[in-house]
């Protein structure tokens, strides 16, 4: 057990503290975080540096790894922009409004987390297939969903639902009712008191809502795949790429890929988080 | 879906129309659009899965389910789930007892380190391992010269699924714990209890919904991933298939009724993980972080 010196002045690692087992929980919380995250992912980050500058380029820049890029992070944002719309009215209904069966709609929100993702992705291509029971209603309307562009969305659509409503819920629940008490008595509508007076209140949890479904959906694998089709330059999304890349025993393809992956989205959690913490110092 | 479609009519009742609240016609079309929203997108894909799955007939599924690869894809699942949780089970006490009950430098850095999995596509957490224990890598020619299997068999795959279900329980207990404070440990202490008593007997009753609902969500992760496990599965038929890479098998062999049957298991086992967790979200909410909007 280490137990720092209660000196007041210099530095100390740890306030002391009477509790025991901090050196043993520490100690095994980082061996085993090492071990099972650590060491694998600075694996990658190791075997993409060894590639070199001019591999790396090689593999990034081919058309075929841009395309699929363009489609992922694309579909995931559309993806992640549809679920802050419907899911904050999700999440509004369900913090405002009092109706049967209000408990098992808020437990169905879950569903995307609990059930595994190749299920989703099979039940999702069996609805939107032009035979399936969404799919031949849209068929008439000329509109084609499993096994092109729109069928991806549909499936991130599905995976962000949750991350936005369960984001976006717990803040609505704390909203004081006594602003929206002021704002009626002050003479302001309905409209322009959530407009105005709520929604920028919830935009920070908004935002965070929307970065986790961009963040999940832009990794996603099992969902997408079935109902994508996986046409190289037209629906093969990057994590699909890196799995083909890996059958061929590509393995610095992979890597590079990955590599681009997880810089890019990491570059746009950064943003997102940037503009959280504006968002919060204009609104909170 | 009939009670559902005459809800919003009794809301109106209930409800009278006050300054805080939206005109009827208003409400009515929100509830509308996040009924139908959640109908399309979520209870039909569940619908769809066991009307797939008894579509040849309950025959075909007892056969589909009865068939050996199923069985040993049951019982692969059913084997990395019980690795990988436990495992993921004592780091997470352990990981939110030092961050909870101690004040120390670099705590906000670890935490973010435990939820760096949420951020890593599945495929990627599959990747790491096969670059780490490959045939291309500094390990992978020791290991086979040693005979030692870790990929396409099941050490590989129980160590893809760790790393994917990594942070649920430690994300659950952390701001559990921290609410909870040092109180009821320091008395336990005070009063002469061991470090390892006030751990079984204070703390474990006061996070043990806690625990139980990150458990809850770790094994249904566990048991349905998919990305990271068909990275280093190799799919081997009655080998090194869990579930849901059967699922993919079957449907990908144009069996869409097995791929079904097999899947509504999957379903089924989801179904019973929100049951529970909506079960101890009410009973026990007060006692589970992620119901308090942590």
């Amino acid at each position: 057990m280490t137990t720092a010196p209660a000196t007041a002045a210099g530095w100390q690692f740890r306030k002391p503290s009477v509790i025991p087992g901090f050196g043993l929980a520490l100690g095994f919380s980082l061996a085993y975080l090492t071990l099972i995250i650590l060491i694998p992912l600075s694996g990658l980050a190791w075997r993409s540096a060894a590639l070199g500058w001019s591999d790396f380029w090689a593999i990034a820049a081919d058309p075929r790894v841009l395309k699929s890029l363009q489609l992922s992070f694309g579909a995931s944002l559309v993806a992640a922009a549809v679920n802050v719309v419907f899911g904050t009215v999700v999440a509004w209904v369900l913090v405002r409004y009092r109706f049967p069966g209000r408990r098992i709609l808020d437990a169905m929100v879950d569903l995307p987390f609990a059930l595994p993702t190749a299920v989703a992705g099979i039940a999702l291509t069996t609805l939107y297939a032009p035979r399936g029971w969404i799919g031949a209603l849209l068929m008439p309307l000329g509109i084609k969903v499993a096994y092109t562009p729109l069928g991806v969305v549909i499936a991130l659509i599905f995976i962000g639902l949750p991350f936005v409503v369960r984001t976006v819920q717990p803040v609505m629940e704390e909203i004081d009712k006594e602003v929206e008490e002021a704002a009626a008595t002050l003479g302001a509508s309905r409209f322009q008191t959530i407009t105005r007076i709520l929604l920028p209140g919830l935009a920070p949890a908004i935002v965070t809502g929307f970065a986790l479904a961009f963040a999940r959906a832009v990794g996603e694998y099992g969902s997408v795949i079935f109902i994508a089709g996986n046409l190289p330059f037209k629906t093969e999304i990057s994590p699909l790429l890196i799995v083909i890349k890996l059958e061929e025993y590509n393995y610095a393809g992979a890597t590079a890929i990955a590599a681009v992956m997880l810089l890019i989205s990491f570059a746009m959690l950064l943003v997102i988080n940037l503009l959280q913490s504006w968002s919060r110092k204009r609104y909170g | 879906m009939a009670d559902v479609a005459i809800a919003p009519l009794l809301a109106f009742k209930s409800q009278a129309a006050s300054p805080i609240s939206e005109k009827p016609v208003a409400r009515f079309v929100l509830m509308a659009i996040a009924f139908v929203f959640m109908a399309v997108f979520l209870l039909l894909p569940l619908i769809i899965v066991f009307d797939q799955a008894f579509s040849k007939g309950l025959e075909h599924f007892v056969k589909t389910l009865g068939e050996p690869d199923t069985l040993s894809a049951v019982r692969l699942t059913l084997t990395v789930a019980a690795i990988s949780v436990p495992l993921n089970l004592v780091f997470g006490v352990a990981a939110a007892w030092a961050i909870a009950k101690f004040e120390f430098k670099g705590k906000a850095f670890l935490i973010t380190l435990i939820d760096l999995p949420f951020s890593v596509s599945p495929v990627i957490s599959g990747l790491v391992y096969v670059l780490l224990f490959g045939a291309g890598s500094a390990l992978g020619p020791w290991l086979k010269s040693h005979g030692i299997e870790i990929l396409f068999a099941v050490p590989g795959i129980a160590l893809a699924t760790i790393f994917v279900t990594f942070p649920f329980v430690a994300r659950e207990l952390i701001p559990l714990m921290q609410d909870q404070g040092t109180g009821d440990e320091e008395a336990a202490l005070s009063l002469g209890a061991s470090g390892w008593q006030t751990f079984w007997y204070v703390t474990l009753p006061n996070i043990r919904w806690g625990l139980l609902y990150g458990v809850l969500l770790c094994n249904a992760r566990a048991m349905g991933e998919f990305g990271a496990v068909s990275v280093v599965s190799g799919h081997i038929r009655g080998l090194t298939n869990t579930m849901p890479l059967h699922v993919e098998i079957l449907y990908n062999e144009y069996n869409a009724a097995g791929a079904f049957a097999v899947a509504s298991l999957l379903a089924a086992l989801a179904l019973v993980t929100l049951v529970l967790k909506t079960l101890l979200e009410m009973r026990y909410g007060d006692n589970i972080a992620a119901s308090r909007g942590h």
